[in-house]
């Protein structure tokens, strides 16, 4: 990328958003194709309405492609930096999510409450480590006792008899 | 008369002990949300919604209605006090409100702010109970052509509506409609946009995508911008409330023409975000002294104030009537309905008249707690944002997860509603309108059901559409929506080339 201050820009991740958008309709109307967009004996096949649904779509983005694709703009849908404090948001959400497929809801709550914490907000280890325990505490009395609703838990959880 | 009747019955409803606590926990907790950026109504609804499935329906509506509430009126707070919109509806109140308060004048400003939302809110609920039971015994002569009509002009309205890009407009709804197709086909019971994904055979929740699209990409957004909240209190005290409430009544063709433009924004899909906008544009536009406005007049914050609380109280009343929900956190309340075992369109008032009656009652209700709360409160809402973004943002991550995952005991939907939070994320960066997605979403099975109805009764011709004057006029009124900008481009055109 040619610019100085160095990101993604905004023409770019429109042409790649409007293409992404068109070839996601595309599976669509291929997918609708092969159900059958015909007139049966019960009404309009499966596929018929998906099918002018993603015809639509795929219209609609290539309209929308076409005009970024002649748009001269040097604006930047994110610098760089802005990206990398998203990715420090998002890396350790997706590692939170795999963990709570992984090992259960509760764990996985507490490291990434201590994780901001520690990282991000610069308290202590320990301040940090405690109060994510105290979260993951929280959200099990008003979750599992209050409203009785299952949250997702693991071995650790077993041991401790739940 | 009968309505007032069925009104007062509604009343008795609300006032039991039990919703009225209800009530204030759920307009505190709304208030919250507001406050809270990355927390937004819908998806703090759509992730409080699990909690009342062991509810009544009447209390559960209530709590989650009155959540709404909350948000309308907690947005504002920290616009005026931070230059921070909570919400996105509340961004037009920050022209003029923040500099009211860099002036010292941030109680003026907040009573302002609150009791214009209040008169708003109000005089929409009093258009929904006047009209909404007759729009609905209307809409009992309806049969499948007539729905999709409606259908096709609250979509087309959004296309017409739109402020940016009416394609991005296009291309978005057109992805929830798509979305809604995931799953079993219940018609004929065909798998369909599966691609052999086992996971995918339950379909795409619509809480899921909207905790996404709204919750998890707004926290992204916020960490973009690298939040810093400067600490500014505020305590509002009688006499400022005395002496702003003795200087409204001078705004009141303002509030007026912002209840009017609110009222009619909200019942067609454009939601609450543009008629704070268009409401704010036309106060200045019409105002004398229109460049003095985002230098601190309260003409700027009443106008906002009053039009989104009207337009998010006005959704409601096509999702009651209809079943067709006028904003995302229409859309989420009507999910709600339909989980707790109601189903939502015209025949809701006959057959569940105490709901429907209790739930208009507790708006009244609501409001006014609203009301009261976030005057009496206004200092500690507002130094919840002095609680480090670095604690507020994993706990809402969490909160968000949960929500996600309780909707159907999936954690498949947790990696969903990852993946829904970076497209949210990029449709709002590039100006792609996230509502008509979720509302293509929730409403997108109902509309190809009475698509395809309609073509079964006509035996495939489209002619359905237009068989009558009732479907016909909707259809037409539709197609205006929908090729809107284009009459007016042309329009223009005609007159420049005349004038020549």
């Amino acid at each position: 990328m040619a610019d100085h201050r160095g990101g993604v820009r905004a023409r770019t991740a429109e042409l790649v958003a409007a293409a992404a958008i068109a070839a996601l309709g595309a599976l669509v109307v291929a997918d609708a194709y092969r159900i059958g967009i015909a007139w049966d004996l019960d009404g309009p096949q499966s596929g018929t309405f998906p099918f002018w649904t993603g015809i639509i779509m795929i219209t609609a983005s290539l309209v929308t492609f076409t005009f970024a694709a002649f748009g001269r703009s040097r604006v930047l849908f994110a610098s760089s930096q802005e990206l990398a404090s998203v990715a420090r948001l998002f890396v350790p959400a997706c590692m939170f999510v795999a963990g709570v497929l992984v090992i259960g809801l509760y764990l996985p709550a507490a490291a990434l409450v201590a994780w901001f914490m520690a990282v991000i907000g610069g308290y202590r280890l320990t301040t940090a480590a405690l109060s994510g325990l105290a979260a993951s505490g929280v959200i099990f009395v008003v979750f599992e006792a209050w409203f009785l609703v299952a949250l997702p838990k693991g071995p650790v959880e077993a041991l401790l008899g739940y | 008369m009968e309505n007032l009747d069925a009104l007062f019955a509604g009343f008795a409803v609300a006032l039991v002990p039990g919703n009225l606590g209800l009530m204030v926990l759920g307009v505190m907790l709304g208030i919250v949300i507001g406050v809270l950026p990355g927390l937004g109504g819908a998806n703090g609804i759509a992730i409080l919604l699990p909690l009342t499935f062991a509810m009544p329906p009447v209390s559960a509506i209530i709590m989650l209605s009155c959540i709404y509430w909350g948000a309308l009126f907690g947005g504002a707070i920290t616009s005026i006090l931070f230059n921070i919109p909570g919400e996105p509806w509340s961004v037009a109140t920050t022209f003029d409100g923040y500099p009211m308060a860099q002036q010292g004048r941030a109680a003026e400003a907040l009573t302002a702010a609150f009791t214009s939302s209040f008169v708003g809110a109000l005089f929409a609920i009093l258009m929904i109970t006047a009209i909404a039971p007759l729009i609905a015994a209307f809409a009992l002569r309806f049969g499948p052509p007539e729905f999709f009509a409606v259908m096709f002009l609250s979509f087309a309205s959004f296309v017409g509506l739109t402020q940016g890009s009416a394609w991005k407009t296009l291309a978005a709804m057109m992805a929830g409609f798509l979305m809604a197709c995931v799953g079993l086909d219940t018609v004929t019971g065909q798998l369909r946009l599966t691609f052999g994904s086992t996971e995918l055979l339950r379909g795409i929740d619509f809480l899921v995508a909207v905790i996404g699209l709204f919750g998890i990409s707004e926290i992204m957004i916020a960490m973009e911008e690298g939040l810093a909240f400067r600490g500014a209190t505020a305590r509002i005290d009688p006499k400022v409330v005395s002496q702003v409430w003795k200087a409204l009544p001078r705004h009141w063709a303002i509030a007026l023409r912002s209840c009017v433009i609110g009222c009619w924004m909200g019942v067609t899909p454009a939601g609450a975000t543009p008629a704070s906008f268009m409401s704010y544009g036309m106060a200045r536009r019409l105002s004398k002294d229109g460049p003095t406005f985002g230098t601190g007049r309260i003409e700027g914050v009443i106008a906002p104030e009053v039009a989104n609380n009207a337009a998010g109280v006005a959704a409601l009343l096509p999702m009651l009537a209809l079943g067709v929900p006028g904003s995302p956190t229409a859309a989420v309340l009507l999910g709600g309905l339909v989980m707790w075992g109601l189903q939502p369109g015209p025949m809701l008032f006959i057959e569940q008249k105490e709901f429907v009656w209790g739930l208009v009652a507790s708006m009244y209700l609501g409001n006014l707690a609203s009301l009261v709360v976030v005057m009496a409160l206004v200092p500690w809402f507002a130094a919840i944002l002095r609680i480090p973004f670095a604690i507020i943002a994993p706990l809402i991550l969490i909160a968000c997860a949960i929500g996600a995952f309780t909707v159907n005991n999936a954690a498949f939907d947790l990696v969903l509603m990852l993946v829904f939070g970076v497209v949210g994320y990029v449709m709002k960066k590039l100006d792609y309108p996230l509502a008509p997605m979720v509302l293509a979403l929730v409403l997108g099975n109902r509309t190809e059901q009475s698509f395809r109805q309609s073509l079964l009764l006509s035996d495939g011709s489209l002619g359905v559409f237009f068989g009558n004057w009732l479907v016909g006029s909707i259809m037409a009124v539709g197609f205006l929506m929908l090729f809107w900008p284009m009459l007016g481009r042309l329009r223009a055109a005609v007159l420049a080339r005349l004038s020549r």
